[in-house]
């Protein structure tokens, strides 16, 4: 992804908080070697507008063994242009919190918004793309095909199907692949096809269930940098479910850290790293203190156990 | 000994062409072919002997074992046919009779094919349109599966002469009612399969198209009818040679004058089993063909959709 690739788009798209960034990512690398200079983040500036409002948000599943609460008294503001992420053990809640902004669940107690309206009619607007734990491609479907599936759904015209689906292949790295099928391709690959249908929907809201959970770590480095450049290039929401708790520190503006029965919010940590980071950045005190705090909630999920 | 010649020693080496030919299933196929027809060649004597010694005793012939075993196999209606005497029979009546005359293989084959495709291609349709009304309607997946299950469990004989009679009484003759009993025969593997094709989607991929805001017609465009192509053609294959045994069925118990049906039916009126085999292996040449027609159109549309070579 080459930021000249990037302009064209960007000048369309680019939210206030995209503007603010000078550096590009690369040239940051490039200035910074090993030592990254780490700069704190600009002063507070006027919040940006709420893209998602949850309060007092909980959901209880009635199972054979009686009901069991998934999400209790969750509350959650996300501003434009943050990227948040949601981590925590398994059970606590984290995917069906995102399910649920996403309109695939049901909450049972609580008020949420999205864009400003409920989350069912910002499905019905195709408010969001959404990215699963698997690539989710339709095998029968080559690379380009699958990119353009939401599209043909949405009944956008041929042309504009063809400009979408080259862009958003170039964004993650594709161009070349459009007539592959997905079995042709590895699980890298694969992922970033889905991200790439994501984005073809081009939503300003992008939710990420564990997207890389099944991949290595070499593989897992490279596609997060390549997502923090993409959501510096596009100035997207994104929520990001995941597990890792490197990558939650890199990637995130704002880390929620969950726990489990019933699935609470714990606490939510604001990162004050550059948002221009590489992955030398992790080796740096700043982030592994925010490593620390994260660390800690988790501990403290994991002590409901006993 | 180098590191080098090893990796050149222990290289898999491509088996050469004699041994590629004996471990191809054609081979494996011809050696249980073969190994029947020695055992139908066995059989033939054995169950032909009693007629043998009471024809000789009779005309007041001896004859040494050789002489026997081939008279065995070249009786004009013989409890058991020799696999020669059926091969000479289809022959016969496929290529030195005119497709047209009564004898004819090709003539009475090509009325059971004709209805059997009529009732395969109904009965198919029909499946598939219950299946997409059992998928998308919850109440009639409670009362119509029972029904479409009960339905196979009555005897095809019984129903067949009912079927029939019925529709000759309000004057549907010939091809339709049999086609009618192939159909009844082959919607029911296409309903099952299908309803299992059209529920295979995995959760994610429903979710996905829920995501998009998609409609339920465009769900099943885009994703049920897809994923349910492969079971499809599973059951297209079961359902076609139904659909034969369904013609063949329906052209027994009218005394019909015309199908492979009623050769098998005036061959046993005559004691003709010569001409019962040649028909018996018409019909299985037939569903083999049949069979294979629907797995290479199944291949041809799967490599179409990009799927893995095998």
């Amino acid at each position: 992804m080459t930021d000249e690739a990037a302009a064209p788009r960007g000048a369309g798209i680019l939210r206030a908080i995209a503007q603010k960034r000078s550096t590009p990512p690369l040239a940051a690398a490039a200035a910074g070697g090993a030592v990254v200079p780490v700069e704190r983040a600009p002063a507070p500036v006027p919040p940006a507008p709420v893209v998602i409002d949850v309060r007092n948000l909980s959901l209880t599943f009635m199972t054979n063994d009686g009901p069991v609460d998934a999400l209790s008294g969750i509350d959650l503001s996300v501003h434009r242009g943050e990227f948040i992420s949601l981590i925590g053990p398994s059970g606590c809640g984290k995917t069906t919190l995102l399910r649920v902004i996403a309109d695939l669940e049901q909450p049972t107690a609580g008020s949420i918004s999205v864009n400003g309206v409920t989350p069912e009619e910002a499905r019905r607007n195709r408010g969001y793309g959404y990215v699963f734990q698997a690539a989710a491609l339709y095998p029968w479907r080559n690379v380009a095909r699958n990119v353009a599936l939401p599209l043909e759904i949405m009944g956008i015209d041929k042309a504009e199907r063809d400009r979408r689906v080259a862009e958003n292949l170039a964004h993650v790295n594709l161009t070349g692949f459009e007539r592959k099928f997905p079995w042709q391709l590895s699980g890298g690959m694969q992922q970033r096809v889905s991200i790439a249908r994501a984005l073809a929907v081009e939503p300003d809201l992008l939710l990420m269930d564990e997207p890389f959970g099944a991949l290595d770590e070499i593989v897992r480095d490279r596609l997060n940098q390549q997502l923090l450049e993409l959501w510096a290039k596009t100035g997207k929401t994104v929520i990001f479910v995941t597990h890792s708790l490197p990558e939650a520190v890199f990637l995130s503006t704002r880390i929620v850290v969950m726990t489990p029965r019933p699935g609470k919010v714990h606490d939510v940590i604001t990162s004050d790293l550059p948002r221009e980071r590489d992955l030398d950045i992790r080796e740096t005190p700043e982030f592994l203190k925010i490593a620390a705090r994260v660390r800690d909630g988790l501990r403290a999920g994991h002590s409901y156990e006993d | 000994m180098t590191a080098g010649t090893e990796i050149f020693a222990y290289a898999p080496k491509r088996p050469n062409i004699l041994v590629r030919f004996l471990n191809s299933s054609f081979v494996a196929i011809l050696v249980v072919a073969a190994a029947i027809v020695a055992i139908w060649y066995v059989g033939a004597v054995a169950l032909n002997a009693t007629a043998q010694n009471f024809a000789d005793e009779r005309a007041g012939v001896t004859r040494d074992w050789p002489d026997f075993v081939k008279a065995t196999w070249s009786q004009d209606k013989p409890r058991l046919p020799a696999p020669h005497q059926v091969a000479e029979e289809v022959y016969n009546t496929t290529f030195l009779v005119p497709p047209t005359a009564k004898r004819s293989l090709v003539y009475h084959g090509w009325i059971t094919l004709s209805s059997t495709l009529v009732g395969f291609v109904i009965g198919t349709l029909l499946g598939i349109g219950l299946a997409i009304l059992i998928v998308h309607v919850p109440s009639l997946d409670r009362s119509l599966m029972p029904w479409i299950v009960s339905s196979q469990t009555i005897p095809i004989l019984a129903i067949a002469p009912m079927v029939i009679v019925v529709l000759a009484a309000v004057g549907v003759v010939g091809l339709l009612p049999k086609a009618v009993i192939s159909t009844y025969l082959s919607f029911f593997p296409v309903t099952v399969g299908m309803v299992k094709g059209l529920r295979s989607p995995e959760p994610m991929h429903l979710d996905l198209m829920r995501t998009y805001n998609a409609s339920r017609w465009q769900t099943f465009w885009k994703l049920r009818w897809p994923s349910a192509l492969p079971f499809l053609f599973v059951s297209m294959k079961v359902a076609v040679a139904a659909a034969l045994v369904g013609a063949i069925v329906g052209e027994m118990p009218t005394g019909a004058v015309a199908g492979l049906g009623a050769r098998l039916l005036t061959g046993s009126y005559y004691g003709q089993t010569i001409q019962i085999w040649a028909a018996l292996f018409a019909a299985a040449l037939m569903a083999a063909v049949l069979v294979g027609i629907v797995g290479l159109v199944g291949r041809l549309v799967f490599r179409h959709m990009g799927a893995r070579p095998a």
